[in-house]
């Protein structure tokens, strides 16, 4: 896959970062705006998406690398079966967390408000441990599939692909 | 005790996180992963046996996910459950076992079948994810968390099939032809689940069972839920996709997408019994499943009869079996609103419908392994290439003779026990279906003396010199699955009144089914 | 009658779909099929939550005393939408593989296990 203009180029470097921390912000405030983990989670991936296309995929297979997003996918889902398992005192996916005082533990006060972002518990927690896991694995579908661009017919020689 | 009330989610919780751990642990030591992901089955195997004492003993059990206690599932003030709950009774802990069984005999076995290096973690990740998700769909009360668990088993099972897909063609094509199946059905299953939420606002089994009126739309419904259950579970207008899946998966997964065919095949009781009861038209319904029966014993076996490759028979032999339960409970169905056809012969029609579906899985199970291990020795699955096999793979040989013997229904192993419940209720209902059933049972029995000749008997061939018996874990799965079919055909009559009993009865009754949700437990 | 439309969009689009499951012969048309019925499911769900005259039920900012539309089937469809990502990520991956082995994604020349 060939590199773009540089007008193209230029504009990437430009919006890549402010699409990433967009998504991070909606994978956070999951539980008061909407969106959530995989909302966000696909928002950051299409800023990997962006910059394959722009850069092509043997710059960008340098610098995203798949085995460390393998291991931020598992590293996700632990995370999301380990907090649901911590409930177990109660029943499976108690929201242990909620009213309790303690981390993201305020009540939720009724009626219209702001909304305060230290409430609902193991919600955020979750939304993040899905959000990681979302951009991680969309990652590696995104960079996998173009190195299938590589792929030609099986009588004729297969061109270079690392 | 605290541990035992939150039993039905440890049944998925425990291979749900070994399968959130095993890419770690495959980072680690590539082996360990196939021994962690046995111990986590192993460990979901003893919990279902102490749940099913539970469930057989006390009544059915329900788990509320998040509440303040597992069995509260009206909350202060609300007239319908809003949470998701698990609702475990006799038929769903029935599946539950087959399930967890045939499971944990597949990962012993692949402990030696597989021997690709590189995709291994991710083959024991994808396994634990379909049993996950084959215990959600049978143990679950609520129709849009089936719809879930439906999708992650056909994707796992999408994934295995095509395990084999890095060199060759096969596997990948079988791998699209079900995605495609697999999908179009999952989606007309939630568009189902949508007609029930619009019309009546709530998503669980037993409160829809509650207030379900018998109106237009549920009659669509109603045909949407079948129709495209059945082409999941592999009866015959829909079974295109059953041969190519089932012969080019490796052999230990083929075992366990019988059982996630047969988890549909729950799932059609499951919707016909418990949600609409005796509010359809027993008759016509009961009729159209076992028109499904008979098209699928009958035109299974005829197409299995002329197949060449040994695990697309064994399929097609599949499909065929499956005709048989659909027979059975078709005719339990049919006579639903007449209780004294019912109690006469509409129960025992039923028994052996569902009985069917334990021994089918055993017996599958072990002739796919069989054929598992003629593959894994010689490299083939033709039968035209191979012969006289008996004389290197002497306990492959016993192993599939007790199961050609039970499929074909002969008298000390389990096939016998079920067919029998099924020939003599349903010849009370029509003879004329009895005479099918017993025909078709001739022509199995034909094909497998057939694959027997053509594998195992006659005299030594020079390119197979060297082939020896297969591994002991291979042996240790096949050795099991032998076991439990003498058993079972030794005394069947201990397993129909303890298990298959109590799972008709829980299918029957349906007001035992709602009152434990809307009692107010 | 004008409050159905969305309904009847959902027959149109489920419509197509398995119309171009049944006739067309590329890998990709039919993946892209698949992704028709499925967007036509999603609308279905969508839209059963609608009442009329309601604003949408995010708990902040809200005016008082307001009706909502129902929460439940846009939970339900996101989930749909989730699955449906996967799915198209695996058929794609699919025909890709048989790319790689056969050349070719036209069914016809693709097909080998028969009977």
């Amino acid at each position: 896959m060939k590199e773009m203009s540089k007008i193209v180029r230029n504009v990437t470097n430009l919006v890549y970062g402010f699409a990433i921390i967009f998504g991070f912000y909606i994978i956070v405030h999951g539980h008061l705006t909407p969106g959530g983990g995989f909302q966000g989670g696909a928002v950051v991936a299409s800023a990997f998406a962006l910059l394959l296309i722009s850069y092509g995929q043997l710059k960008v297979k340098q610098i995203l690398n798949i085995n460390i997003f393998s291991l931020l996918e598992s590293c996700g889902l632990t995370m999301f079966i380990t907090l649901a398992f911590l409930g177990l005192g109660v029943t499976f996916f108690y929201n242990f967390l909620a009213n309790s005082g303690s981390w993201f533990g305020n009540m939720v006060i009724p009626g219209i408000n702001p909304g305060d972002m230290n409430t609902a518990g193991v919600l955020p927690l979750m939304n993040i441990a899905v959000g990681l896991e979302v951009f991680s694995g969309l990652g590696i579908i995104v960079l996998i599939m173009s190195g299938g661009a590589e792929y030609t017919k099986k009588k004729e020689n297969p061109e270079d692909d690392r | 005790m605290k541990l035992f009330d939150h039993i039905p989610a440890l049944i998925i919780a425990v291979p749900l996180l070994a399968a959130f751990l095993a890419p770690l642990i495959g980072k680690i030591n590539k082996k360990a992963t196939g021994v962690f992901a046995t111990l986590a089955l192993g460990l979901s195997l003893i919990f279902t046996i102490i749940l099913a004492v539970k469930v057989l003993s006390v009544g059915p059990q329900i788990y509320v996910f998040g509440e303040k206690s597992p069995f509260l599932t009206l909350p202060s003030g609300l007239k319908f459950p809003i949470r998701i709950m698990f609702q475990v009774d006799a038929m769903g802990i029935f599946m539950g076992l087959i399930t967890a069984l045939v499971s944990f005999l597949g990962a012993i076995y692949s402990l030696a079948f597989i021997d690709k290096k590189d995709g291994l973690d991710s083959y024991y990740s994808l396994l634990l994810l379909l049993t996950v998700s084959m215990f959600g769909m049978e143990l679950t009360g609520d129709l849009f968390n089936f719809f879930v668990f439906l999708e992650i088993a056909s994707m796992a099972s999408v994934s295995l099939i095509c395990y084999r897909g890095t060199n060759l063609g096969e596997p990948v094509e079988a791998g699209f032809k079900y995605m495609v199946v697999s999908s179009i059905s999952a989606l007309m299953v939630l568009f189902a689940v949508g007609i029930f939420y619009g019309e009546y606002d709530v998503l669980n089994i037993a409160a829809i069972a509650s207030v379900i009126k018998y109106s237009q739309l549920d009659k669509i419904a109603l045909g949407i839920l079948v129709s495209v259950l059945a082409m999941k579970a592999g009866a015959v207008p829909v079974h295109m996709w059953t041969p190519d899946a089932y012969s080019e998966a490796p052999a230990p997964i083929t075992m366990i997408l019988v059982a996630a065919s047969q988890a549909s095949l729950y799932a059609i009781f499951r919707v016909v019994f418990s949600l609409y009861n005796i509010t359809l038209n027993t008759l016509a319904v009961g009729w159209i499943i076992i028109i499904f029966g008979l098209l699928s014993m009958f035109i299974g076996v005829t197409m299995a009869i002329i197949q060449k490759d040994i695990k697309r028979l064994m399929a097609y032999h599949a499909i065929s079996q499956t005709g048989y339960m659909l027979l059975g409970v078709g005719v339990g169905l049919a006579v639903l609103a007449n209780p004294i056809s019912l109690s006469q012969y509409g129960i025992t029609a039923m028994e052996g419908g569902i009985f069917h579906i334990m021994n089918h899985a055993m017996y599958k199970g072990l002739l796919f392994l069989t054929a598992g291990a003629l593959f894994f020795r010689t490299g083939t699955r033709d039968l035209d290439k191979m012969g006289g096999l008996a004389h290197y793979m002497k306990y492959t040989t016993i192993f599939f003779i007790i199961g050609a013997a039970a499929i074909a229904g002969l008298p000390p192993f389990n096939g016998f026990a079920s067919k029998l419940l099924i020939y003599e209720s349903v010849y009370k209902f029509n003879p004329l279906l009895s005479i099918i059933a017993m025909l078709v049972s001739i022509l199995t029995l034909a094909s497998f003396v057939k694959v027997f000749h053509s594998a195992f008997l006659g005299p030594k061939l020079p390119q197979f010199k060297e082939v020896k018996e297969v591994p002991r874990s291979m042996v240790l799965a096949m050795a099991v699955l032998s076991c439990i079919i003498i058993f079972f055909g030794l005394f069947p009559d201990l397993i129909v009144k303890n298990l298959v009993h109590p799972a008709v009865m829980s299918l029957v009754e349906q007001f035992k089914y709602t009152s434990i949700v809307l009692g107010g437990m | 009658m004008i409050g159905n439309f969305p309904y009847f969009t959902v027959i149109i689009y489920i419509g197509c779909g398995i119309y171009i499951l049944m006739f067309q012969k590329n890998l990709i048309k039919l993946a892209i099929g698949i992704n028709l019925i499925e967007c036509g499911t999603n609308l279905f769900l969508i839209t059963l939550g609608y009442r009329k005259g309601a604003v949408a039920p995010i708990y902040t900012q809200a005016p008082a005393g307001q009706a909502m539309v129902l929460p439940t089937p846009q939970a339900l469809t996101l989930t749909s939408i989730v699955i449906g990502v996967a799915t198209s990520a695996l058929i794609l991956s699919i025909a890709m593989m048989i790319y790689k082995h056969y050349g070719s994604i036209e069914v016809d020349e693709v097909r080998r296990l028969r009977g």
